[in-house]
């Protein structure tokens, strides 16, 4: 495809795309900024409705505001803690898992291969779940959101294509060395997986980072609940009664200033990995959307 | 499933070998060694098997967390499902509740407001397949256009990033923008002399907000898996047709289109797969009683019905009805998968 081999029609084609993926594009940028606007604008001015691309009356003290919230720091922290917890012990089952599913050694492997697989078509939903996590004494533990979230059925899936696709060789020569399984597992599975692993890692990372919905139902303390949470009760007071709070116009800072704030501090680690995330996850879905 | 045979013949080289040498040795010597046969084949196998867990315990170490896990947090609560036919009590526990029958579906199937969120499930996933499925097609066809490399780069780079932001950051974003007194859709209205709407209240707009949502979250990720599928079109179709002085705009309709549409037509099957599932986190968080009239969904229901009323046995059958749909629409998305192409979904 040569630009000089175009005709008229053709140029004329290629330039109204790049302009539609153009808007489009900054469609898709346009509520960040916004919302970056809204953080940095006077809570007076937010009200007011001034705000449209650039920040009205610039002023940090909605980001003063949450420096000082021991909560949100909390909460910041707790998001860590799942995050990083949680990708480990994900990684911890999942890796062995999916070696043990791609040995075609391994006696019943149809059965477990479908043992995990129909996990993916059908679940008891959440009532049951949440009752057994009640009786699982996992209720209020951060232990137990790391734990009862720490697998999916879709990414052993993935690892195992990966894994079946190593040629037998790699694991011959190992065993003429005498490596057991978890040596070779270790000396050359893993290895040789780097990009399978690190995407996993990326999912797993993105799936915790972001994870709100069971964290919500499950955490009743406020000392446990991570960040989405923490963020989700400052938007429930907010979306619940406009009027709420904030009788003062001239206020330096508003809900929706602070509000817009703390979205600004979590999107920030999203935006620092995404680098890392957009080098893995194109191979990743492919390889994984493939079949079970 | 035929799990142990196909394991025989897949696996068992020492044990097939054992069975079936003597058997062509020994063929005309009637029922007494047939019997003998069979005792040593049993012995055999169960030596075979013996040494095969010596030597592959490690495989099995290695799997066993991951089933015990699957077994606790995924299968029991499927057992714990049996509260959608009991009167459930928290204090007797999942099994000792006394059966009701079918109590809880009856109830269910003529509870208005499981009804209402049955259909509305269904008209926001039908709504999703003629607005939100079309977008990433169009964006990949349209980025399979763009020759400036590194312009083609950025733009992707910008439209993939809002499928890794979190739930609540969208709503975040949605309602701080859709708000009546600071939202920016209101502002730019007020510019054109329209008073100012409360969007988020009115039930006639949730569901275009809700799709337009996730339109923006969604198309640029989706067009991946489209534009992988361009990249597979043999560049020998272009080069013919660009000797046939065919323009682009017919190459994307000609050559293009109809290469990527097996891959539209599996996608398209398992959105229909999916029709239950709608993605129900974001509605919790947008969706007020104001709005419950087009934004119930059934899980919502559920969520309400048990985890905020503790209703829990009614609830698990409204999720039950939900999973077992679902789980049927699955199996008709792959026998219709595997029909068109030879490569199933599993």
């Amino acid at each position: 495809m040569n630009w000089n081999l175009y005709s008229r029609g053709d140029k004329f084609f290629a330039i109204v795309v790049s302009v539609l993926i153009g808007m489009f594009t900054v469609a898709t940028l346009y509520p960040f900024i916004y919302i970056a606007a809204v953080s940095f604008s006077s809570g007076f001015a937010a009200q007011a409705g001034k705000v449209v691309l650039t920040p009205i009356d610039v002023t940090i003290e909605a980001y003063k505001y949450i420096l000082f919230d021991r909560d949100f720091w909390m909460s910041y922290r707790n998001t860590f803690i799942y995050t990083i917890g949680g990708t480990v012990m994900s990684l911890i089952f999942i890796i062995p898992a999916a070696y043990a599913l791609s040995r075609p050694q391994l006696l019943g492997r149809r059965f477990f291969n479908l043992f995990i697989a129909f996990t993916m078509w059908f679940n008891a939903g959440l009532i049951p779940f949440y009752l057994n996590m009640r009786d699982l004494n996992l209720l209020d533990s951060m232990f137990g959101i790391i734990l009862a979230f720490a697998i999916n059925a879709f990414n052993i899936i993935l690892l195992r294509n990966f894994f079946e696709a190593i040629p037998q060789s790699f694991e011959e020569a190992a065993r003429m060395d005498g490596a057991n399984d978890f040596q070779v597992l270790w000396k050359v599975f893993i290895p040789l997986s780097k990009p399978a692993i690190a995407t996993i890692t990326l999912f797993c990372i993105v799936a915790r980072w972001n994870g709100f919905f069971w964290a919500m139902v499950l955490l009743q303390s406020q000392e446990k609940i991570p960040l989405q949470v923490f963020l989700r009760h400052t938007l429930a007071k907010l979306s619940d009664d406009e009027e709420f709070a904030f009788t003062q116009l001239d206020a330096a800072y508003s809900a929706e200033t602070v509000t817009a704030a703390i979205i600004v501090c979590s999107i920030i680690p999203v935006l620092l990995v995404y680098p890392w995330i957009q080098k893995y996850f194109e191979k990743g879905i492919l390889l994984g959307g493939v079949k079970e | 499933m035929s799990t142990s045979s196909d394991n025989g013949s897949v696996n068992a080289g020492p044990g097939k070998g054992g069975q079936n040498t003597p058997s062509r040795h020994h063929a005309n010597h009637g029922k007494r060694v047939a019997v003998v046969r069979s005792k040593r084949t049993l012995k055999q196998k169960l030596q075979w098997l013996s040494d095969h867990v010596r030597n592959e315990w490690q495989l099995y170490l290695m799997l066993l967390p991951t089933i015990v896990w699957f077994m606790v947090f995924l299968y029991k609560p499927m057992y714990g499902l049996q509260i959608a036919f009991k009167d459930y009590s928290i204090f007797r526990g999942v099994a000792a509740s006394p059966w009701v029958g079918l109590e809880h579906f009856e109830l269910l199937f003529t509870n208005d407001q499981f009804v209402r969120a049955f259909w509305n499930t269904i008209k926001i996933s039908a709504l999703n397949l003629l607005f939100a499925f079309p977008a990433p097609i169009i964006l990949a066809l349209m980025f399979n256009e763009i020759l400036h490399a590194t312009y083609k780069r950025a733009a992707q780079t910008i439209v993939y990033l809002p499928h890794f932001i979190s739930s609540v950051i969208i709503a975040g974003i949605v309602i701080t923008a859709f708000s009546p007194s600071v939202g920016v859709v209101n502002t730019v209205l007020s510019w054109f002399g329209i008073d100012s709407i409360y969007f988020l209240t009115k039930p006639e707009w949730f569901r275009p907000i809700f799709i337009g949502t996730g339109i923006w979250q969604e198309a640029g990720f989706g067009s991946i898996v489209f534009l992988a599928a361009i990249a597979g079109v043999s560049p020998s179709l272009y080069e013919s047709a660009v000797v046939d002085g065919a323009s682009r705009w017919q190459m994307m309709w000609k050559i293009t289109l109809p290469s990527i549409l097996p891959t539209i037509i599996i996608m398209l099957i398992i959105r229909i797969g999916n029709i239950m599932e709608v993605s129900f986190e974001l509605i919790i968080l947008l969706y007020q009683p104001a709005t419950y009239s087009t934004a119930d969904v059934v899980n919502t229901f559920v969520y309400r019905q048990g985890l905020q009323s503790g209703q829990y046995d009614f609830a698990a059958a409204a999720g039950l009805f939900n999973a077992v749909v679902a789980f049927v629409m699955v199996i008709i998305a792959n026998t219709l998968a595997r029909r068109y192409s030879k490569t199933s979904l599993w």
